[in-house]
């Protein structure tokens, strides 16, 4: 009986070790984004000039298109990442596609509401259906729907190629999403006032917005690691519980 | 010897139907919830304000939308009593062929279902339909096949999640948009009494979405079931 037991015993006492030391969860890379991020507020508030037609409210962009282009990175990882789960059945690609879920819809939240709080003093709307606008508000629906799925199905493996099955038709489906607002803008063109042609942006203007890309990338990036490792942390002590439950019976 | 594909599909949407006929309670369920739909979306709206034959290809459409997704509910909700599943699982056929049957079933299911509905709204809206109305079936039958694959595919992966009923259209939905936006704006061209050729970017919007969610779904499928 001991034979078969020192074992499994030895395991889980290493593995609530480690656990008693705690995860490290946010690393040096975190403190490098959020040093970033910083920064990139400080320089983009204190030390950028204000733009002469749109005030104040053009300092938004600052924040809202790498936003959008982080979004994209981690929604990447989703779709690539569900290939290959599919591929390769690897439990590893499963949780990284989690993660990139989850860090993908909190970057979309955050182009979805600084986009709106910039198009009321510009545009005069909060919303209007144009293309971009339509894309990610259905990005976000099918980034939620993918973690409620997540959340709604109890099999690791089960979960794993479900989600991975959505995250594969999600990609599928964007194109066709951005062709019929397409269609549609070309049956009603809309004012040419909507859709505002950026002035070619002075240097200092490029600096601020070159540097809050660099810092929101980190960021994603720096998430997404953070969520992965949350979710090895997670199955570790899962599979533990499952251990200690079949000792008991 | 196994059966081909077509025909071992043909077998399941045909034990399908059987079924449905037999009982024949979610049809009739599904008829009377969408001509209270219609009736419904009356009086939502300000009858001399807005023209019936402008919105009718939105109620139309919305309607097809939700009453099809009552339909998909119950497609492999069925195969979960007694694990039935599992013994379509172990019959001699192709997964695909599970899926391809399935999705027939439900194609006929919505079709039959619309029908019904689409000269209920003709009568209740007073639409001019006389010549359009063999192509507005058209359009329906364009709409449901791209409508229904996906809503199959759906609905094998969240009959065995916690939250079935909430999960299909939640994960569906977005994928109806293109379809419907497909449907009502090619409808809504032909009950203007344009010519048809207006309508030819939606009908070939319509026929690559069916082309795209039919295949991938198709294929899909076979994974989201355990090895």
């Amino acid at each position: 009986m001991t034979s078969v037991s020192v074992p499994d015993d030895a395991r889980s006492a290493t593995q609530t070790t480690r656990a008693a030391s705690g995860p490290v969860l946010f690393d040096w890379l975190f403190v490098v984004a959020v040093v970033g991020m910083i920064a990139a507020y400080v320089r983009a508030i204190f030390f950028t000039p204000i733009e002469a037609l749109q005030g104040a409210a053009q300092k938004i962009y600052y924040v809202h298109v790498p936003a959008a282009l982080s979004a994209y990175i981690a929604l990447g990882v989703v779709a690539l990442m569900s290939i290959v789960y599919l591929w390769l059945h690897d439990e590893r690609a499963d949780r990284l596609a989690e993660s990139g879920g989850e860090v993908g819809l909190l970057f979309l939240t955050a182009v979805l509401t600084t986009g709106p709080l910039w198009g009321k003093p510009i545009w005069g709307t909060w919303w209007t259906w144009d293309a971009r606008l339509t894309l990610t508000l259905f990005l976000w629906f099918l980034m939620a729907g993918y973690l409620v799925l997540r959340g709604a199905v109890d099999d690791a493996a089960m979960r794993a190629r479900y989600s991975a099955v959505l995250g594969i038709l999600a990609a599928l489906l964007i194109p066709f999403i951005h062709l019929s607002v397409y269609l549609f803008n070309t049956l009603h063109p809309k004012p040419i006032l909507l859709k505002p042609e950026r002035p070619s942006m002075p240097n200092e203007m490029l600096v601020t917005f070159l540097g809050f890309f660099a810092a929101c990338s980190v960021l994603c990036i720096a998430l997404i690691r953070a969520r992965y490792r949350y979710g090895l942390e997670r199955d570790a002590l899962r599979a533990l519980e499952l251990d200690e439950g079949d000792v008991s019976e | 010897m196994r059966p081909s594909l077509l025909a071992s599909a043909w077998f399941i949407a045909r034990k399908d139907l059987a079924i449905e006929f037999r009982t024949r309670t979610a049809f009739l369920a599904v008829l009377v919830f969408a001509i209270l739909g219609v009736a419904i979306f009356y009086f939502a709206w300000d009858a001399t304000a807005v023209a019936a034959i402008d919105l009718a290809p939105g109620v139309l459409w919305v309607i097809f939308t939700f009453s099809g997704l009552l339909s998909l509910q119950r497609s492999f909700g069925v195969e979960l009593a007694d694990r039935a599943m599992d013994g379509l699982l172990l019959s001699p056929i192709d997964r695909e062929a599970i899926f391809l049957g399935k999705a027939l079933a439900n194609l006929l299911f919505v079709l039959g279902v619309q029908l019904l509905t689409i000269p209920s709204v003709a009568l209740l809206y007073n639409l001019p339909l006389g010549r359009t109305l063999p192509i507005l079936f058209a359009i329906a039958v364009l709409a449901a096949v791209g409508l229904v694959a996906v809503g199959t595919l759906f609905s094998a992966m969240a009959a065995n999640t916690r939250l079935a009923e909430l999960l299909l259209p939640m994960l569906s939905l977005p994928f109806f948009v293109p379809v419907v936006y497909g449907a009502a704006q090619a409808t809504a061209t032909l009950l203007a009494g344009r010519p048809l050729a207006e309508a030819a970017p939606f009908f070939k919007l319509l026929i690559a979405l069916d082309l795209v969610f039919l295949t991938a779904c198709t294929l899909a499928f076979p994974y989201t079931l355990e090895e």
